[in-house]
């Protein structure tokens, strides 16, 4: 695809970056100065670069070539290796970048009312910058480089928000193991930043995405597979999922923005990203496949058994994002399904937090939905807005999850033969699942009996909180449709990923999946009405439970497996080296000196009288040397 | 400009501070200090210069300076930068003022004065601005030797509990190194005499001679080994986790961010262009070496309770990032591990210093006697938290782009290599985290609760000394490109030297064989 070079607004793209930036670097660098007013530049930032977002994104419809370039500085140049560091506005960034300013500045004025009695409320809102402005880098840069330096940043703003309550051990532990995680992924994308270098000579989108045809059947699928592994660690795929539950320790509109909404799908912008290398690899496409279908699963099973909101919302996000992985796997017919899932999933799961925080902050930051109940009357707008996000997720007819989640279901259907059906068959059955434990947590939240501990009396939270959720609430209710029959995102993408496909012949008609798909989920609905609805829910969790409910409260046991394979034997390994170095390469060591100079403390005890010595012994040695030299030489 | 003799005046002016530093009269601490940083602060201001008065489209050795110094043995005291060298100098400039004001209220082991420390610090200064602007191969060997001397009596004086274990460690280990160096330096002589009709220990006339293959190989060794012991590679490491736990701060600083890269210096400046073919036929076990040591070092820096003792491992891990992108003969490796001595300076040098403010407040270096320092001192533990991030390479700080560099410089040579190197990144993040997680985190424990008042947060003082480093970690993070230019030209005339196709990522050197063996 042709670059232009920017021009007018397009041309100050790097605000969109800098502006949040340097919000994030007053914060910090202010000190409590800036406390008082730290928020409101903070979000002041975020609306600054959203509405430069959308001026840019009109500016770039009105072009003939919808792929504009900002060169901004040389970053790297030594050798063959060139990297500039620029900037990529196109289509498919432009989406990137309205979602992430967009439901970013929602969720910092949510924040204002979220974060009003905590202390440091001030840092809160700079790591938020941080990591606003790290995103866009991630999604505006215009090579692997780029995008390898906004995905890192993007991985410490994480961090830093995770752990942004480190008092709490849980919250500090949460964080480094999301951390490492995400650098299981970060070592496979960048062995294929490696790859790209030495096979291509660069790593630019336009080089190497424009060159894949060059490479050997091999080399694409190793780059495919590299780079799965990178979007597994971010995205919390399988195998790399486990961090992403943890790290809703962190105060929830950080969930809401960072672990839901945006960072978490950049592995499907990655996997988007680099379609050519994708199309190019049947294989790499099939794991991707195997991927998102495996993670589906686990995601919708985890979330049925576990009682606390922020975890099962988690876990929702998990078994959601394994949708697009599986829309990207099927190649072209799903990239844009994938990013219109993407954006709907944006913002009704961004809604669903921010809900849930509201609950919790009406309930004193209780999340075990064993003890809630009964909200619905006294939290009006939160249970609307919720109950809306809701019905958006688990596919309610006309609704956004309807309109993008089955055009993924179609999609898999569509590819026919047995794994067609295969494909389709999970992807329905995740539908129903998470029919069945959204309705567990609608119910278990906001209708039975209160289950409220002593002390706690649930109130609506303040305006500035919930105007944020009726806004991601109606995009709940309308994006779909917007997306698909209104403003068809698939002609918006069209300059990236080729002008959408003329219906061919389905293999399952369009109306019958609806239908199939629509009443598995109300099956769900109904198994959840049956099982949690109708009865008493306990305060405490059962403990005799039988052996598949005990395996999903576990998560499938992939932290079982981690520590086992993993971080057990590598403590064991650690502390066998440590006695090796102490006592093995050092005592031999030691014990050679004491052999030549007597004993070893007593190297201790002499001092310089000791050192001339034997730097007498050095020059005597050193002639000799040279002695034997000079013999063999001559 | 050129024509002034900049480094002769580097190598000058310290060394007569120190003397000047050590002739006052005792008591007179506070007055050493202001003598010492204003001496420091000329000399930073000397490495700007001379970088200014540098040009970088120019010769590979400017600023040159040569003088014959024993003339029996064709020795010169000739002084020459090249790029490389020229980023060594301005690394030693920005570290020895910040350690001097670092080591501002240091108290000496028993009351010692600390006159005698900065008098130290600045001879060691003179040392190391010579040492990398050597051109003549027997004086590199003397300021190599004599560079043990000030570091000796720093460790040795003003150290911890195992202060005279740990300087006699040092010096013994240093001394052995130099001591088969100097024989493979009396070697080139011998072999130059012998080609060129006379003797000469003049680096560019060594780097033209055409030593037969097998000499080459005991020539090589000569040098490596002293320079692997130096750097230290493992498993010649042990004694730097002794000399740098036991090293005052400031003395650990200059150990690890500048000493230590002697070695690996060596490596570029002499294994290579020296021993071209010994370099290639010792290259698979030189990364072999270099590998190992980043796993090893890194699972040791995890294992380790001592803080400083945990900084020393992951120098060792660097270095052998550094050693990688030496042998790995491109011109990205070679330019990624130059700048990666540079940044590891900074940003380990950082690490160090704040390690060492939160020692100076708790009294204690082992980690488990802290936790939650974050809750009384947060700007400290966003401050060891940059450090960290630096170490661990996280982009946008300067060590993401040198380990970037030796990184993708070395994978068309050493493919196997680098992927095991690449899998050190996930090691880096969890020695860094761990640390950052058990002494920062949590609620206040340990000696936090038992002494309240101590943990009070950075003061000015500490301020003033991490500032310049934070921000040399950002900006150098952000735009590498000036060092980069500096550097990349004498790398890629290494890499005529060393035979390797400076333009091209496609090494001549990478035999399939070889590589087979390193692996």
């Amino acid at each position: 695809m042709e670059t232009v070079p920017a021009t007018g607004l397009l041309a100050a793209s790097w605000l969109l970056i800098a502006l949040p930036l340097a919000g994030a670097a007053v914060l910090l660098l202010g000190g409590k100065r800036t406390d008082r007013w730290g928020h409101l530049l903070a979000i002041g930032t975020v609306v600054a670069a959203f509405v430069l977002a959308v001026a840019s994104t009109v500016q770039l419809s009105g072009l003939t070539t919808k792929s504009v370039g900002v060169e901004l500085f040389t970053f790297i140049s030594t050798g063959q290796l060139d990297v500039t560091a620029g900037l990529l506005y196109d289509p498919l960034s432009a989406v990137f970048v309205l979602l992430i300013t967009g439901v970013g500045a929602l969720i910092h004025v949510y924040s204002v009312g979220y974060m009003a009695h905590d202390p440091a409320r001030r840092r809160f809102f700079a790591y938020l910058n941080l990591f606003v402005a790290a995103m866009l880098l991630l999604v505006l840069g215009d090579s692997f480089v780029a995008l390898y330096v906004g995905w890192e940043g993007v991985g410490l703003a994480s961090y830093l928000l995770i752990a942004f309550w480190y008092q709490r051990p849980a919250a500090a532990t949460a964080a480094k193991k999301a951390f490492v995680m995400n650098r299981v992924g970060d070592v496979g994308l960048a062995l294929a930043v490696f790859v790209m270098f030495v096979q291509l000579g660069t790593t630019s989108y336009a080089g190497v995405l424009g060159s894949v045809g060059l490479l050997a059947g091999g080399t694409v699928t190793a780059l495919g597979l590299l780079l799965l592994l990178g979007a597994c660690g971010k995205s919390g795929q399988f195998p790399l999922q486990a961090w992403l539950p943890d790290a809703m320790e962190g105060p929830t509109p950080v969930s809401a923005l960072i672990h839901a909404a945006t960072m978490v799908t950049a592995g499907v912008y990655l996997i988007a990203r680099s379609a050519p290398v994708f199309d190019a690899s049947p294989t790499a496409r099939t794991v991707v496949l195997v991927v998102g279908a495996i993670t589906i699963l686990i995601g919708a099973v985890a979330g049925c058994a576990f009682d606390d909101i922020k975890k099962v919302l988690a876990w929702s996000t998990v078994s959601q994002i394994g949708y697009m992985f599986l829309a990207v796997g099927l190649g072209p017919v799903g990239y844009v399904a994938a990013i219109a899932h993407l954006l709907t999933h944006g913002f009704f799961k961004a809604g669903l937090f921010l809900g849930a925080g509201s609950v919790m902050h009406g309930m004193g930051d209780q999340t075990d939905m064993r003890r809630f109940g009964g909200l619905a009357g006294r939290m009006k707008t939160t249970f609307v807005t919720f109950g809306l996000g809701y019905l958006a997720l688990i596919g309610f007819p006309f609704l956004s999850g309807y309109w993008t989640k089955d055009a993924i279901i179609e999609a898999a259907f569509d590819r026919g033969g047995v794994s067609g059906y295969l494909l389709g068959g999970v992807a329905v059955l995740g539908a129903g699942l998470t029919a069945f434990y959204m309705t567990r947590l609608m119910l278990m939240t906001f209708a039975g009996r209160p289950r409220w501990e002593d002390g706690v009396h649930p109130h609506e939270s303040p305006a500035v909180m919930t105007a944020p959720m009726v806004v991601l609430a109606v995009g709940s209710v309308a994006a779909g449709f917007l997306l698909v029959e209104v403003f068809p995102l698939a002609d918006w993408l069209a300059p990236v990923f080729g002008a959408p496909e003329e219906a061919t012949a389905h293999v399952v008609p369009p109306l019958a999946v609806s239908v199939l798909v629509t009443l598995v989920v109300a099956v769900g609905v109904l198994v959840a009405w049956l099982f949690v609805g109708r009865r008493e829910v306990p305060v405490v969790a059962p403990e005799r439970v039988s052996l598949p409910v005990r395996a999903a409260r576990n998560a499938l046991y992939a932290d079982t497996v981690n520590e086992t394979v993993f971080m057990r034997p590598g403590m064991w390994l650690t502390r066998a080296l440590v006695y090796v170095d102490n006592r093995g390469v050092d005592g031999l060591v030691n014990g050679i000196g004491a052999g030549l100079g007597g004993s070893s403390s007593r190297l201790g005890r002499t001092q310089t009288g000791f050192v001339r010595s034997y730097a007498l012994g050095m020059l005597g040695g050193a002639v000799l040397v040279a002695a034997a030299l000079l013999a063999v030489a001559s | 400009m050129s024509d002034f003799p900049w480094l002769l005046t580097m190598i000058a002016v310290p060394a007569v501070g120190g003397a000047v530093v050590a002739a006052l009269p005792r008591g007179r601490d506070a007055q050493a200090k202001v003598v010492a940083l204003a001496v420091s602060l000329v000399v930073l201001v000397l490495a700007v210069l001379a970088t200014v008065a540098f040009d970088v489209g120019g010769e590979r050795f400017q600023l040159a300076t040569s003088v014959s110094w024993i003339p029996a043995f064709g020795v010169d005291f000739a002084l020459g930068v090249d790029g490389i060298a020229l980023v060594m100098l301005l690394l030693i400039g920005v570290l020895v003022p910040v350690v001097v004001v670092a080591s501002w209220r240091d108290t000496g082991p028993g009351g010692r004065p600390m006159k005698a420390y900065f008098a130290w610090l600045l001879v060691l200064e003179a040392m190391m601005v010579g040492v990398f602007v050597a051109t003549d191969v027997f004086l590199f060997y003397v300021f190599f030797e004599a560079m043990l001397v000030p570091m000796y009596f720093i460790i040795g004086s003003f150290g911890g509990p195992r202060r005279q274990y740990a300087a006699v460690k040092f010096f013994l280990y240093s001394l052995l190194g130099g001591l088969v160096m100097l024989a493979s330096v009396i070697g080139l002589y011998v072999v130059s005499n012998s080609q060129l009709g006379e003797g000469t220990f003049a680096f560019d006339a060594l780097r033209q001679l055409e030593i037969d293959p097998g000499v080459q190989k005991l020539l090589f060794l000569g040098f490596f080994i002293a320079f692997a012991i130096k750097a230290p590679l493992v498993p010649f490491h042990t004694w730097l986790p002794d000399s740098g736990a036991e090293a005052p701060i400031g003395g650990g600083v200059l150990l690890v961010g500048v000493l230590d890269k002697v070695g690996t210096f060596g490596f570029i400046r002499y294994c290579l262009p020296l021993f071209p073919d010994a370099a290639r036929d010792f290259a698979p076990y030189v990364l072999v070496l270099a590998v190992l040591g980043i796993g090893y070092a890194a699972l040791l820096a995890m294992g380790q309770s001592d803080l400083k003792r945990l900084v020393t491992y992951t120098s060792i891990a660097h270095f052998g990032f550094i050693a990688l992108g030496v042998f790995a003969f491109t011109t990205e490796g070679g330019t990624g591990a130059v700048l990666y001595m540079v940044n590891h300076g900074i940003s380990t040098g950082l690490l160090f210093l704040v390690v060492g403010m939160l020692i100076a407040r708790g009294g204690s270096r082992q980690i488990g006697d802290y936790g939650g320092v974050a809750t009384k001192a947060p700007l400290l533990a966003g401050v060891l938290l940059v450090a960290g991030l630096a170490s661990l390479a996280l982009p946008g700080t300067n060590s993401f782009v040198s380990e970037f560099l030796v990184l993708i410089g070395s994978f068309p040579t050493w493919p196997v290599a680098t992927v095991l190197a690449t899998v050190g990144i996930v090691l880096a993040a969890l020695y860094v985290l761990l640390m950052v997680q058990r002494t920062m985190h949590g609620p206040a424990r340990g000696l936090v609760l038992e002494k309240p008042g101590a943990f009070r947060d950075l003061g000015r003082r500490e301020l003033v000394v991490v500032a310049p480093l934070i921000a040399l970690v950002i900006g150098l993070g952000v735009y590498p490109q000036p060092l980069l230019a500096l550097i990349d030209p004498a790398v890629a005339a290494t890499m005529v030297d060393v035979g390797s196709d400076p333009a091209g990522t496609e090494p001549v050197t990478a035999e399939p064989t070889s590589e087979q063996g390193a692996d």
